[in-house]
């Protein structure tokens, strides 16, 4: 568009001897080229970086390649042998069930405070502030604090609740006390980062709508649904497709409370999709076969991603 | 969860890049000699081998070669990484560990390691058990792709305040004699538990005392001399799964997983009594169980007899840019001087028979472990030890396949013949 009104002059000069003189044509270069040169750092990092571990990756999950030794081509054979391994469905199932349990409060929270620190309260910036600290705090540390916290004999909660008179609770040994504490890890670190995209988000509504609402009689909570929520919905998908990309790809919490093991409890009680990847690759040596798993991990989220841009636009309409 | 940490390293990425585009230089660290003239060797090692005062002064006899000692404390870790040094043609060590239970692995691709016959390693063969030696060989004419630096000899840990407050008898000798086999040591842990003595259990969990149990066979355990799995048929691994399970059973497990948090706690705390401990082990009880806990711990005989559990070999990877430097510091490390000091350091037990005939040795105690003779004690099976037949993935079978089975059915999650058939099925899946 731009580009139209630089360009004329030159074309008149052209007029003039019937050759295009060299300057017009740098200038011309110029135009047309340098937006692309400009964006080209990011491309060109994402080529390196992006897609060709990406393709790379989709050509190794093409073989049976073992990770120091022998590759041959097996076609899409690690792909059949994937959907039909328990271990991988066991993985997903745990995966899927962890970012819900996860997620769902987390969001919910992240609103419910982001609305708290949007009114007029003393220590307003120090507050807002504060909820970020969970989330700059080194994901390693988290995991070693939350797994001596969750810990079965000399865990603090464990001693919380036989204080209040309950059975202590071995929490690697069950699906659901498992998935309990990797969430509150999850949530831990990242609610107060989405209750910042999301309060960035709320300061951005007009102060008027809520004014004539008032005039109209409408309550605080009235505002908040009637209002509030549904000019937060861009945000909101925003933060619901962040959360799933990285919700199905946890790795680091589990592992860590796993005591460090990829195998995610003694039965797998909590051994995500990632873990079962890194597993499979750098500890079975059945390399083709993981970056298989990575592959499937990829369209995953995609269709995740998918589906909850189709729900959140359907529920926030 | 690490949108941000991407995010964030994707921008700082970007910019390093943009901002270094002309000054971009391949990382040579350590593949040339440095501007004083020195080469660096780079040592990766896991656990604790005790080379530190060996480091030092191998540099003082060199002066043209740095020694960089590299550790990471758990194998787990280790291999993984290992392996991807492997397979990306470099980031290895000059020299690196290969523990036992991994090596036959590695040594299914032979090609990445170098042949220590052809720098000259013939002629340390009389330096180590005959059998130590064998294995660090891909066939019985192959290249050899390791030299032995430790055995894994058998002992049984034990606390003297917690032995006391159930009456038993805290001397080494008298301990000892309480059990002579696995079944006497059932016994004596029914006869701990029944006293209060404020401890989970008798010993931290299964785990290690099966890991014993499958060390004392002697001969196969879960792969045959052919490397097919004999898991399912052999009744060296059955007996010991059976004991195990009666262990549980009759409660004396205190059921803390080994390696976890309240594991490490459970050392400080103490949650158990006893616990099986290979001569590495030592470095680790004590570590955990922390200086306030000195002298409390001894050494004791194993219930069973001797065993080998777990010890190591140092190869070059060939990957290294100094092969040749890095053999002399390997063929220096596994001396019988030098295992020697390493023992004194961190407790791997020698595996050359100079070093355990070395009065030096012999004479060493432990301070820690209430001045146990732990030269004696650990020194005494070493030259008679039985070699296992490992198999390329006894490691992932016992740790990954196994273990969890044992675990389970302390959590009360599988009982034993449902764990057991878990086990079984996770085992063939692990050595595929």
């Amino acid at each position: 568009m731009t580009s139209s009104s630089v360009v004329r002059p030159s074309a008149a000069a052209t007029a003039a001897d019937g050759r295009v003189p060299w300057r017009s044509r740098l200038t011309r270069a110029d135009v047309r080229f340098a937006p692309y040169f400009f964006i080209a750092p990011f491309f060109v990092l994402f080529a390196v970086f992006g897609a060709f571990p990406l393709i790379y990756t989709g050509w190794v999950s093409l073989h049976d390649w073992h990770l120091i030794g022998e590759h041959t081509f097996v076609g899409f054979g690690n792909y059949t042998a994937l959907f039909a391994d328990p271990d991988f469905w066991n993985a997903l199932k745990n995966t899927v069930g962890i970012f819900v349990l996860a997620t769902v409060p987390q969001l919910l929270m992240a609103l419910a405070m982001a609305n708290l620190l949007n009114r007029k309260i003393r220590g307003r910036t120090f507050f807002r502030m504060g909820v970020l600290i969970p989330n700059v705090t080194s994901v390693a540390a988290v995991g070693i604090v939350f797994g001596q916290l969750f810990a079965r004999d000399v865990g603090l909660v464990n001693f919380l609740i036989t204080w209040l008179g309950l059975d202590a609770v071995d929490w690697q040994a069950n699906t659901w006390s498992s998935w309990i504490a990797i969430a509150v890890m999850v949530d831990w670190r990242w609610t107060g980062y989405n209750t910042l995209i999301l309060l960035g988000a709320m300061q951005a509504i007009p102060k008027d709508l809520f004014e004539s609402a008032s005039l109209d009689g409408a309550k605080p909570w009235q505002q908040f649904w009637r209002i509030t929520v549904p000019l937060l919905r861009p945000t909101l998908l925003f933060t619901v497709v962040i959360s799933t990309i990285g919700g199905l790809q946890l790795f680091t919490e589990p592992v860590i409370f796993g005591n460090g093991r990829m195998l995610g409890g003694t039965l797998g009680q909590f051994q995500t999709v990632t873990m079962y990847m890194y597993e499979t690759a750098f500890q079975r040596f059945q390399y083709g076969y993981g970056a298989a798993i990575a592959w499937a991990l990829f369209g995953l989220i995609v269709i995740f991603s998918l589906i909850n841009l189709l729900l959140v636009r359907r529920a926030a309409r | 969860m690490s949108q941000t940490k991407r995010f964030l390293a994707v921008t700082v990425a970007a910019v390093t890049a943009l901002g270094m585009v002309g000054a971009c230089s391949k990382n040579t660290e350590g593949t040339k000699p440095a501007a004083d003239g020195k080469i660096t060797l780079v040592v990766d090692t896991f656990g604790d081998f005790g080379y530190k005062a060996l480091a030092a002064q191998y540099e003082q006899a060199h002066p043209d070669v740095k020694v960089e000692l590299r550790n990471v404390q758990k194998l787990d870790d280790y291999k993984p990484k290992l392996v991807q040094y492997l397979a990306a043609g470099s980031g290895a060590g000059d020299v690196v560990a290969l523990e036992e239970g991994v090596l036959n692995e590695f040594k299914t691709q032979p090609q990445n390691f170098v042949n220590l016959l052809d720098q000259g390693a013939a002629e340390l063969q009389p330096n180590f058990l005959p059998w130590k030696w064998d294995l660090g060989r891909v066939g019985s004419d192959g290249p050899l792709i390791g030299l032995g630096t430790d055995v894994g000899g058998l002992a049984a840990c034990y606390r003297k305040d917690l032995f006391a407050k159930a009456k038993l008898p805290t001397d080494r000798d008298a301990v000892s004699k309480l059990w002579p086999d696995w079944n006497s040591f059932i016994a004596t842990g029914k006869k701990f538990g029944a006293a209060n003595t404020g401890a989970k259990g008798f010993v931290d969990s299964v785990t290690t005392s099966f890991s014993a149990m499958l060390s004392q066979a002697g001969d196969t355990n879960f792969y045959d001399r052919d490397n097919k799995l004999i898991a399912d048929s052999n009744p060296v691994v059955r007996q010991a799964w059976d004991t195990s399970m009666t262990m549980v059973s009759e409660g004396v497990s205190a059921k803390i997983p080994t390696w976890s948090k309240d594991w490490e706690a459970g050392f400080k705390n103490g949650s158990f009594a006893v616990t099986m401990c290979p001569s590495w082990m030592l470095g680790i009880i004590k570590g955990n169980s922390g200086e306030a806990n000195a002298g409390k711990w001894d050494v004791a005989a194993v219930p069973g007899g001797g065993g080998n559990w777990g010890g190591s070999w140092l190869a070059v990877p060939t990957q290294s840019k100094h092969p040749k430097e890095a053999y002399e510091l390997a063929k220096f490390l596994t001396s019988p001087d030098s295992q020697v000091a390493a023992f004194k350091e961190a407790g791997p037990l020698p595996t050359a028979p100079k070093a355990l005939d070395d009065p030096a040795f012999l004479a060493l105690t432990n301070d820690y472990f209430s001045d146990a003779p732990v030269g004696k004690i650990f020194g005494a099976g070493a030259k008679t030890l039985k070699p296992l037949v490992l198999g390329p993935k006894h490691q992932a079978v016992k740790e990954r396949a196994f273990e969890p089975a044992l675990q389970a059915v302390e959590q009360g999650k599988l009982t034993p013949d449902k764990a057991w058939q878990q086990a079984l099925s996770s085992a063939v899946k692990e050595a595929k």
